[in-house]
């Protein structure tokens, strides 16, 4: 018994440190200095340079254009990943709403129509996707950023499973009392909601924050970047020089995973909860 | 037999990585289930409120959904002039032309084991670190929480760190790899860029499914596992025999969001690799579109694409549905 249990414990060992380790490193060798990584390789002690690195990162004026900073692209990050998460909350409620608790004559059709996005992942449409938003003249906007990614029904299904595990006697009373449908709606059910609103709000946010191709393809002008599309502009500048800006580059990977990572770490119970039992 | 689906949570709910295919089974899974899933008993009755909540929603999906996936397939038909001056219909010549072009096939293939290996390394190494993790009971939360957290790292940030560690000058694994005498050339060499790309793409998948095959694995009551140590006194045999067939929906589930994950989400991780230097490089379907679509303006042929990828997740939804619906009936 003991012997199984000894060899459990070093699988799991090996398993945090492949998981880990990388991100320690990365972390680690960003608070060198880039000719120092250059000499010495990556990094497992602490360089005492994190002051420096950061502030330039944070502050410093880069990319092409030279009008954008950290700073920057961490707001249109948090724009995108609140807005997201946000929107998607409001929208599939009220959708969720109608289906579940309301008796019209297109209920079926339109349950359909919503469900059908379920089957198409936006990667297979980018290019007509991109067209249309053209066409509407939507790039380089924070509108045309997250409303395209709002067209699935995820949320939705979220929430209708959850209404319809609420107990029928709840709508029944509320009527009783006189309730109408906005008071049923904003008394009784957003409250009941809240754990898994938060629930949703964790994964939505998680998700919204990390868009790598949607922002890529609809931001252009570079005041408009996210942390997560802004890797890619970071290594390409990298490739002509000699000496690259490894700490640089790392810090912004630390920086463009520390929200969505303290949010998963911190809310974790319900972020399992919301991302596994969504019916219960 | 109690019902595997039952049991677990997994199927019946949870989430791809963006949460689209957790829908698509819920659904079915639903549908298949039958008259229990009807509608509230008591409702509201109102000639325009349901259509005042839905109007967001389906604004949003008519625009960003519906007209952009009926011009994929109309464009598909059409061979655009590259300069905007009008396009002709040219039938199925776009998709002839595709399939045909050994090219393509190339990265099908690619795409293929690219897609079978992230799925295969994926899974196994989440089911083994849930199986350790259910087992042990000291350091349980501690195992769960260091596990878990890399799921919330963008494919594209994995990236950047992969990159770093297959970098030539200063890169940890291409030195470890060179004391064996394998000589690693991410960027170079097509087999060493497919090797660090497919490293990184499981590296981020593999929280995604420990999450689930350990909720799956403690979803299993005490009862049945208590049975099972009674009758069988290797644990091994008893994983094989007893825990795995209970698992085995999550682990349907599991594959159909990986190889999901490993044919869309991956687009950011082998972004950041190749760099736009696609040419000796390997990508994937995903890739090939954005680039015909973005670089070389080949609006019908990237469309035909588009298409053909939507017909593979359909294949996949609806594979994933014929599952369910026979497991709800056999059960």
């Amino acid at each position: 018994m003991y012997r199984t249990k000894f060899f459990d414990h070093v699988i799991l060992l090996i398993g945090v440190f492949i998981m880990v380790a990388p991100v320690v490193v990365a972390f680690m060798t960003s608070t060198h200095e880039a000719a120092d990584i250059h000499r010495n390789g990556l990094s497992l002690t602490w360089g005492g340079h994190f002051v420096e690195t950061y502030e330039t990162v944070l502050t410093r004026k880069g990319g092409f254009t030279g009008k954008i900073t950290g700073l920057n692209m961490m707001m249109n990050s948090m724009i995108l990943g609140l807005g997201f998460a946000l929107g998607k909350i409001i929208l599939s409620m009220l959708a969720a709403y109608a289906i579940v608790y309301f008796r019209f004559r297109l209920a079926t059709f339109f349950f359909w129509i919503i469900f059908t996005t379920l089957l198409l992942p936006l990667e297979v449409r980018i290019l007509p996707s991109y067209e249309v938003m053209n066409t509407l003249k939507l790039t380089n906007t924070y509108t045309g950023l997250i409303v395209p990614l709002l067209a699935s029904a995820t949320g939705t299904f979220y929430f209708r499973q959850f209404f319809k595990s609420v107990p029928d006697e709840l709508l029944e009373a509320a009527r009783i009392d006189g309730a109408g449908p906005f008071k049923f709606f904003i008394d009784v059910l957003v409250p009941l909601s809240r754990t898994m609103m938060a629930a949703i709000f964790i994964i939505m946010f998680v998700y919204g924050w990390n868009q790598y191709l949607w922002p890529t393809l609809m931001t252009t002008d570079e005041g408009f970047f996210t942390l997560v599309r802004g890797i890619k502009q970071i290594l390409l500048v990298w490739v002509g020089s000699n000496i690259p800006d490894y700490n640089e580059a790392f810090a912004l990977a630390i920086l463009a995973m520390l929200p969505p990572v303290l949010i998963v770490v911190i809310f974790q119970r319900w972020f399992i909860k919301g991302l596994t039992e969504s019916d219960k | 037999m109690t019902s595997g689906t039952e049991l677990l949570p997994a199927p019946r709910g949870g989430t791809g990585t963006d949460g689209r295919r957790f829908g698509a089974l819920r659904l079915f899974g639903g549908k298949a289930k039958g008259s229990e899933e009807a509608a509230k008993r008591v409702q509201f009755s109102s000639p325009y409120l349901p259509y005042l909540f839905l109007a967001p929603q389906l604004a949003i999906i008519f625009v960003f959904f519906y007209w952009p996936s009926i011009q994929a397939i109309q464009s598909s038909f059409y061979l655009e002039d590259p300069f905007g001056f009008g396009s002709t219909f040219v039938g199925m010549t776009n998709y002839t032309d595709v399939l045909k072009s050994g090219e393509y096939l190339g990265i099908a293939r690619f795409t293929a084991i690219f897609t079978t290996l992230v799925t295969f390394f994926a899974l196994s190494i989440g089911l083994l670190l849930a199986v350790k993790a259910d087992g042990v009971i000291r350091g349980n939360t501690t195992y769960k929480m260091l596990l878990i957290w890399v799921y919330a790292i963008a494919p594209p940030v994995a990236g950047l760190i992969g990159m770093m560690f297959f970098d030539q000058h200063i890169g940890p694994i291409v030195e470890l790899a060179g004391w064996f005498g394998w000589d690693i050339k991410v960027g170079l060499n097509y087999f060493d860029t497919a090797f660090s790309m497919i490293v990184v793409s499981v590296w981020k998948q593999i929280p995604y499914n420990f999450i689930f095959f350990l909720s799956g694995l403690q979803g299993i009551p005490v009862a049945v596992r208590e049975a099972a140590a009674i009758d069988c006194r290797s644990g091994f045999r008893r994983f094989w025999t007893v825990i795995l067939p209970l698992l085995a929906p999550t682990a349907f589930f599991l594959l159909i969001i990986n190889v999901t994950y490993a044919l869309f989400d991956t687009f950011g991780v082998i972004d950041v690799m190749v760099k736009d230097k696609a040419a000796n490089n390997p990508i994937t379907l995903v890739y090939k579109v954005y680039m015909d679509g973005f670089r070389g303006n080949d609006l019908g042929g990237s469309s035909a694409q588009s298409v053909i990828l939507m017909l593979i997740v359909f294949v996949l939804t609806i594979f994933q549905f014929r599952f369910i619906e026979r497991r709800v009936h056999y059960n």
